[in-house]
């Protein structure tokens, strides 16, 4: 098998200029979303309480609701989580309050519609704690602040490499391109109040060092094709070495892609979020460290003389 | 030709081998068990309980599969849950008789199933984190002010007894905040102060100041002091969280230190966290009280109080080594006035014993209390839960001054470590607050393994299948050396008993998809380098040469972010970036120098290749 029987190098570079309008638009309107709408952040960061509960039989989510607001609890999302048996309770930070009971007070509170109700089942457990979570207000603002720190040390880091490994064109196109397929991560989350938690921020994170992979690869091709091949012109560069590393990009992509749409069948409500993040980042990066890295680095001037060094002419010696 | 030189063949069959030997023990599953772990640090769990606990399992009847002794506790493995609950009950009743006054905690457990030779080499299954298996997880945030504050009070209460003792007057010593200001009427007097203070106060900070017609020192502590006492709050809470906890009958509780001020507990396999929070908060005190000699020293008044009469103002006691003693109600000194204990030995008789450091005030009231007592025994009384324990009892020999304590006589030096350390431990250092709770209930632990396993299966067997059929032998040499990427990672794991959660389980899954980058980018460049006309030798070792760099320079960009949040992450994060991390350095190997390996031994022998098998190398033009 073959899939890509290609003959000539694609003249990528002759729509570079519709390619990154493209990118710059949905850019643009990723930050609208981020804007307008906000992340809508779990309660690792927000602080609060998160019980997940496990029914023997569907409930009354109206019912749950009533009976936590009688029991004082104002502001819950009470949802189903993955099942219409599971249900998710979130409890927003109250001041003052023991915050660190509220856990025990809801499934308190919960009981007691089972008791009123004829439902309960014969063994009695009509329904049970799955997971509680609990998180203060200062563990919420750290998480951000980390994740900030984190995002800014790989940026540092990867630009670092770069730069000395090829040349600080790349370095930086690289990271504008990657840097706003993570900006187009987040603004999906915005636009559709995808939940943002912990694991989503560890695959946004993983798919910035990710799709740099994917710019590495043709910049690799750049610089070898500058010093095996004379007389092209850089646009003919860049097309040659992203033509030539096409084939691999696509089933690369392709293969992770298929662990990850196995996590997203399999995984369960628990990754779904984290493989949705790497959905759309491993889509974005093929488009952005491809389509959008190599015009940013022509732009930027990049040229056959920063590949090859001067070669220092051998003087006889004069004896 | 490609051929790899022995030692690097060597190499990769060892690496082969031993991950394979330390993924192992996974495959074996889990018994059930019971374990058996000390509650007070003064009943140790040594070979002599070891027999009792085989006593107690022959006479109920019950066969265990083995009984392990480690340093802390004693494991004994069961066929079947029945007999497991039975031997629970059993053990509990045959090492504490008293139900109400444990000295051991026998908690329900699961132990690796795998064979004891394995053991014996360190290879363990995977550490499963608390979202694995089920349990409670608290992060405790140490209030360090707190810690600071408590100490400033009691540093106010010493200064005014030295200065009292120096004939020093002052008009008034007050804590505001984090400073102690001590006022003077006049400047002589407040030299003379601050002369004496400074060679006796090494931890103060000591300032002059004016306010108003008032001359005063201000004390601060130095930071050095600040750190130090910080430190050993959290560290003293550490140790009484753990005396509590083996309480609880918890199997394998992790207690560490996070950051500078927080203190994270995981209890495994508890779902009461009512209760857990009820034991983390308790306050535990220590009191030294006299003993009322003439009355223990009277049968018959024993005899009385053994049954629940004492004489009026005293309380019946039995000592620690089970001699029944009377002490009297008034508290002479409480634990707050202790800043230290430590175990070591009589500078005379070289008998093992412990040192007490108290604070000035504290040294002050136990100078005059040694003086009128000599002769006569104090009682150290650990209180806990509303009950008390003689921790010992031992005889005034001299007037003792200057808040160096020795407790000695009758101690073997294990003994002598477990009253310091009980002293220690007795009470929190600074009060502590729940800032995070996790509880991950037994089924929806079992889930998260189920589903993460088999997202992790489907998405391997379909990269397999694509690989196999879309580079034939060479895809199926990449599948073998992703194989060997997954088994190297769990060994690793394995190995280093690195906590496995969710995001790893998925970090794993993540990891695998990647790594199969490398073997795509090998497997293209040798077809390329095919469809150049280059031969099938030569193509495969310029293909892996060329890629090489490619490979390295990918990986390191993948890394860098693996690390960074390993740097920066938290909780779910870290359990990620970990397995993450680890598995590029594994991919790097098994995707290079692995498959490398299993090519050369097909095809590097073959003089005369015409082909090799790596799927249509399509040209253009033909």
């Amino acid at each position: 098998m073959e899939f890509f029987r290609i003959r000539k190098d694609i003249p990528f570079m002759r729509h570079a200029l519709v390619f990154n309008v493209i990118s710059l638009l949905t850019f643009l309107l990723a930050v609208f979303f981020l804007v307008s709408r906000g992340l809508h952040l779990s309660v690792e960061f927000t602080g609060g309480t998160l019980i997940e509960v496990a029914y023997s039989q569907a409930p009354e989510l109206q019912q749950i609701r009533k009976q936590l607001e009688s029991d004082g609890f104002t502001d819950t999302q009470v949802q189903n989580f993955g099942s219409s048996r599971d249900v998710l309770i979130r409890v927003p930070l109250a001041k003052g309050a023991e915050t660190s009971k509220v856990g025990d007070q809801v499934m308190a509170s919960l009981a007691k519609i089972v008791s009123t109700e004829a439902t309960a089942t014969a063994d009695g457990a009509a329904f049970g704690l799955k997971r509680v979570e609990f998180v203060g207000p200062q563990v919420g603002r750290e998480l951000a602040e980390d994740g900030a720190l984190a995002l800014l040390l790989v940026i540092i880091g990867i630009m670092g490499y770069l730069a000395m490994r090829f040349e600080w064109r790349f370095a930086l196109s690289a990271i504008i391109a990657n840097m706003h397929d993570v900006v187009i991560i987040l603004g999906f989350f915005a636009f559709f109040q995808w939940e943002f938690s912990l694991p989503v921020l560890a695959a946004v994170l993983a798919v910035l060092g990710y799709s740099v992979n994917e710019s590495v690869v043709v910049f690799d091709r750049v610089r070898e094709t500058f010093k095996k091949k004379r007389g092209l012109t850089t646009p003919e560069v860049l097309n040659h070495a992203i033509t030539s590393t096409i084939s691999r990009t696509i089933i690369t992509h392709g293969s992770t892609q298929m662990m990850v749409t196995s996590m997203l069948i399999f995984g369960g409500p628990a990754l779904h979020y984290f493989a949705l993040a790497l959905t759309i980042g491993i889509l974005f990066g093929i488009y952005s460290s491809v389509l959008v890295a190599s015009p940013l680095v022509m732009w930027m001037g990049v040229s056959r003389e920063q590949f090859i060094q001067p070669k220092i002419e051998k003087q006889e010696a004069v004896v | 030709m490609n051929r790899y030189p022995l030692w690097k063949n060597a190499t990769v069959l060892i690496a082969l081998v031993l991950g394979l030997l330390y993924t192992l023990p996974n495959f074996f599953g889990e018994a059930p068990a019971v374990q058996v772990a000390s509650v007070k640090s003064t009943h140790k769990v040594d070979a002599k309980l070891l027999a009792r606990v085989e006593e107690a399992l022959k006479t109920a009847a019950i066969l265990p599969q083995g009984i392990v002794l480690d340093l802390t506790s004693i494991r004994v493995r069961l066929p079947d849950t029945d007999s497991q609950i039975k031997a629970k009950d059993v053990i509990e009743k045959a090492l504490n008789p008293v139900a109400d006054d444990a000295s051991y905690s026998v908690a329900l457990n699961l132990v690796s199933d795998s064979p004891n030779w394995l053991t014996g080499i360190h290879a363990l299954p995977m550490y499963l984190g608390l979202d694995l298996r089920g349990g409670v997880h608290f992060l405790l945030q140490v209030d360090m002010q707190g810690a600071l504050t408590k100490r400033l009070d009691s540093t106010g209460a010493d200064l005014r007894s030295l200065l009292r003792d120096k004939n020093i007057r002052h008009s008034g010593i007050n804590r505001n905040g984090q400073t102690v200001s001590i006022g003077f009427r006049d400047a002589e007097t407040r030299e003379k102060a601050l002369a004496f203070l400074i060679d006796n106060q090494p931890d103060l900070q000591l300032l002059e100041a004016q306010d108003g017609a008032d001359l005063k020192l201000i004390a601060t502590l130095k930071p050095v002091a600040q750190k130090r006492i910080q430190e050993f709050a959290v560290k003293q809470n550490i140790t009484t969280l753990h005396n509590r906890i083996n309480e609880l009958g918890v199997a394998e509780p992790v207690i560490q230190q996070q950051g500078a001020d927080r203190i994270v507990v995981q209890l495994p396999g508890v779902q009461d966290t009512a209760k857990a929070k009820d034991i983390l908060g308790r306050t535990a005190t220590l009191e030294v009280r006299m003993v009322d000699d003439e009355a223990s020293a009277d049968p018959n008044v024993m005899e009385r109080a053994a049954r629940g009469q004492p004489p009026p103002g005293t309380e019946y006691f039995v000592e620690r080594g089970g001699q029944p003693l009377l002490v009297k109600k008034q508290v002479v000194l409480t634990g707050e006035r202790l800043t230290d204990a430590q175990p070591g030995f009589d500078s005379q008789t070289q008998e093992a014993a412990v040192h007490l450091s108290l604070d000035s005030a504290g040294a002050r009231i136990f100078k005059d209390v040694t003086r009128e007592s000599v002769g006569k025994r104090m009682a150290i009384v650990l209180i806990e839960k509303g009950k008390g324990e003689v921790v010992t009892a031992p005889v005034i020999r001299t007037e003792i001054g200057g808040g160096r304590v020795q407790i000695s006589g009758r101690m073997s030096t294990v003994e002598a470590n477990d009253v310091a350390l009980l002293l220690r431990a007795g009470s929190l250092a600074a009060p502590m607050e729940i800032i995070e709770e996790r509880t991950i209930g037994p089924s929806l632990g079992a889930d998260n393994i189920a589903k993460g396993f088999s997202s992790t299966q489907w998405g391997f067997v379909a990269i397999a299948v694509f690989m196999s059929s879309y580079y034939l032998l060479f895809g199926a040499v990449s599948v073998f050396a992703l194989s060997a990427n997954l088994l190297l990672l769990v060994a690793l794991l394995s190995l280093l008993q690195a906590t496995l959660t969710l995001p790893g389980i998925a970090a794993v899954a993540l990891t695998l998809g990647m790594a199969i980058d490398a073997n795509v980018l090998i497997n293209e460049r040798i077809r390329e380098e095919l469809r150049g006309g280059n031969s099938p030798q030569a193509a495969i070792t310029a293909g892996y040469e060329r890629a090489w760099a490619t490979i390295l320079d990918s990986n390191i960009t993948t890394l860098i972010a693996g690390v960074a949040l390993l740097i920066f992450g938290s909780g779910p994060v870290r359990g990620f970036a970990v397995v993450h991390c680890l598995g590029i350095l594994t991919s790097i190997f098994s995707s290079v120098v692995v498959s490398r390996a299993l090519i050369n031994l097909i095809y590097g022998s073959r003089r005369k290749l015409t082909s090799v098998s790596i799927g249509q190398v399509w040209k253009p033009g033909a």
